[in-house]
């Protein structure tokens, strides 16, 4: 009885999965069209950090080996990601609270869709992100020697890592009653894991009872790897180790995130 | 497909491990090309049973089929065959009303082309064609829930589920709607339809299931539960309530319905009313009370719901037992 124009026949299932993942990713990124504040509202958090770090806190800060700014800006790059991964917790919980996946679980959609849309449409506002406050850092006198291709490697390995984590911040987002405590629920997670770590200070200077988890807790250990490729300098084994945390958070986050998706009502 | 469009055998849903139960032991048969009311007042059940026949939630047990298909083992079928439109599923508002409509359709996975011009057709047929490019956020209620209604229509589902789709609205949306409904149902869609509106139901619905704390109380056509009451319904009003009270003590006797004495207005469903009438105002009369108004009125689904529950339908203490139920939702309306 249903005689709609539905080319079903001439896709398959897994092209439709992609189609429905573009589609709810566009609708994400449409919001960013709609209030461009919100871009704002991203990027005054890590600018700040910048002042702060670059110009009030940097003269008690001694880097032996390189300029303090130099230093910072990579680890607030890697912060600034992490952040905006934070995001995908807040985003599914507005969608579940308003309605939307109450929507989409009744579409003959891809189960997976409004996940991967949300976490690929946050993705993308990181590069963004990433791009500004780069320009930030280098109006701030920030001058890496690693080389362009290095670079970017260093990008791709952050951004790589946000959207890993991403998973389980979509996780907090569809447990969490509302977007106000799925915001509050990730501030514990992420408040240690980005200032106990090399971001803004040489971990040698922490409590020696402190180091063994600031060296080698994940943020830390992807923060030596973009630093070492940003600057050129050695970095060991840090962008493998780095990627490895990518991938087991990924391997066991999505599920969890799936799972929770498909319970939730 | 089958002469019923939904059916839904035994259903129970429980939550909190058990300690509530929204559903309990409900059987419909929603028949193709009409509309079917599930009435009842917040926390009886409504949305739940919408949600499982969505596939958006699943039964603690008991088994049901949309358009034939298993709500649990084909899920994916259902929902090519379904719209959902109501308090809970809603429209995303920083799209155009447009951007709306077709992100639904490709979500369908229907051809662009198609979802283009069905989207306009709706945005038109609704009334928001002049709103078609405005973001949703400016939209009024009334203006939402005709969208939220279109984007359920994109597909041209052959079943739609309304999941209380004028609550909160003006009078004027809520005639718009029922507008749309019907002419929806005339085209032969089947729509089950959620209220607690009892006027809603008996203009919509030919069939009608009342559900109560999760448990059908009463169903049937909305004539055969009026007359399951009694033909007609005596009100009586007086100058106090003093005198109302003491007649209702004096015409208790009447009718085996109970008296309700709202102020100083008594309503009585009565089996015979001229009779009832005659006797009432003897009595009135014989115990010198004034009386300052005489009715004989149909019963209204109102007074159906008095009379299976002893409560109101209106009642506003009772809120959603939905648990975890995302209360918070409805705190936006």
């Amino acid at each position: 009885m249903n005689t709609l124009p539905s080319s079903a026949s001439t896709h398959s299932s897994f092209r439709w999965a992609i189609s429905d993942v573009l589609t709810i990713a566009r609708r994400n990124l449409m919001s960013l069209v709609r209030i461009p504040v919100a871009i704002v509202f991203m990027i005054i958090q890590p600018i700040m950090f910048v002042i702060l770090f670059r110009y009030v806190f940097a003269g008690v800060i001694n880097i032996p080996s390189t300029s303090y700014v130099n230093y910072l800006i990579p680890g607030i790059l890697v912060q600034t990601m992490i952040f905006g991964s934070v995001g995908t917790a807040i985003g599914l919980a507005e969608d579940l609270q308003k309605g939307l996946i109450e929507r989409f679980r009744a579409l003959p959609m891809a189960r997976l869709a409004v996940l991967a849309g949300r976490t690929i449409s946050d993705m993308f506002r990181n590069v963004i992100v990433l791009v500004i406050i780069t320009g930030v850092g280098f109006l701030v006198g920030f001058r890496p020697g690693g080389g362009f291709v290095a670079y970017i490697q260093a990008s791709l390995l952050m951004l790589l890592f946000a959207y890993c984590l991403s998973w389980g911040f979509a996780f907090i987002g569809l447990a969490a009653p509302n977007s106000e405590a799925a915001q509050a629920i990730t501030f514990p997670i992420i408040f240690p894991l980005t200032f106990v770590s090399s971001i803004f200070v040489l971990v040698s200077t922490m409590p020696g009872w402190l180091q063994p988890f600031a060296i080698n807790q994940p943020i830390s250990q992807t923060v030596v790897a973009v630093r070492g490729l940003m600057l050129g300098d050695p970095h060991g084994q840090s962008t493998w180790i780095s990627l490895a945390w990518a991938v087991g958070a990924i391997v066991v986050l999505a599920p969890l995130a799936v799972n929770r998706y498909r319970k939730v009502a | 497909m089958s002469e019923f469009a939904v059916e839904a055998l035994n259903i129970v849903r429980t939550f909190n491990d058990g300690d509530v139960r929204a559903l309990d032991d409900v059987t419909l048969h929603v028949p193709t090309g009409q509309v079917f009311g599930l009435l009842g007042p917040n926390g009886s059940g409504k949305t739940t049973m919408v949600r499982i026949l969505a596939t958006i939630l699943s039964p603690s047990s008991g088994s049901a089929t949309v358009a034939g298909y298993d709500v649990v083992k084909q899920p994916n079928q259902v929902r090519r065959h379904i719209g959902l439109a109501g308090q809970n599923a809603t429209v995303d508002e920083n799209l155009t009303g447009f951007e709306n409509l077709r992100m639904v359709g490709l979500l369908n996975h229907l051809n662009k082309a198609y979802v283009v011009a069905k989207s306009r057709q709706l945005l038109d047929d609704f009334g928001l064609s002049d709103a078609a490019n405005r973001i949703t956020k400016t939209y009024s209620g009334g203006m939402r829930r005709r969208l939220d209604l279109a984007a359920a229509l994109v597909a041209n589902p052959p079943i739609l589920f309304l999941d209380e789709p004028t609550t909160g609205l003006d009078p004027q949306s809520r005639q718009d709607l029922w507008g749309i409904i019907e002419r929806l149902v005339e085209g032969g869609t089947t729509v089950l339809l959620t209220t607690q509106y009892l006027d809603e139901a008996d203009r919509l619905a030919r069939q009608l299931v009342v559900l109560d704390h999760g448990k059908i109380i009463a169903q049937g056509t909305s004539a055969q539960l009026k007359a399951q009451m009694g033909a007609t319904v005596l009100v009586l009003s007086f100058a106090s309530t003093d005198d109302a009270s003491r007649v209702r003590t004096l015409i208790a006797d009447l009718s085996d319905k109970p008296a309700n004495l709202e102020g100083t207005v008594i309503e009585m469903t009565v089996d015979n009313g001229p009779a009832v009438t005659a006797d009432a105002l003897r009595r009135i009369d014989g115990a010198g009370i004034a009386l300052s108004g005489l009715a004989l009125r149909e019963p209204s689904l109102d007074d159906v719901f008095l009379n299976l529950t002893g409560h109101k339908a209106e009642d506003p203490t009772v809120e959603d037992a939905t648990p975890g139920g995302r209360q918070r939702r409805r705190a936006r309306a």
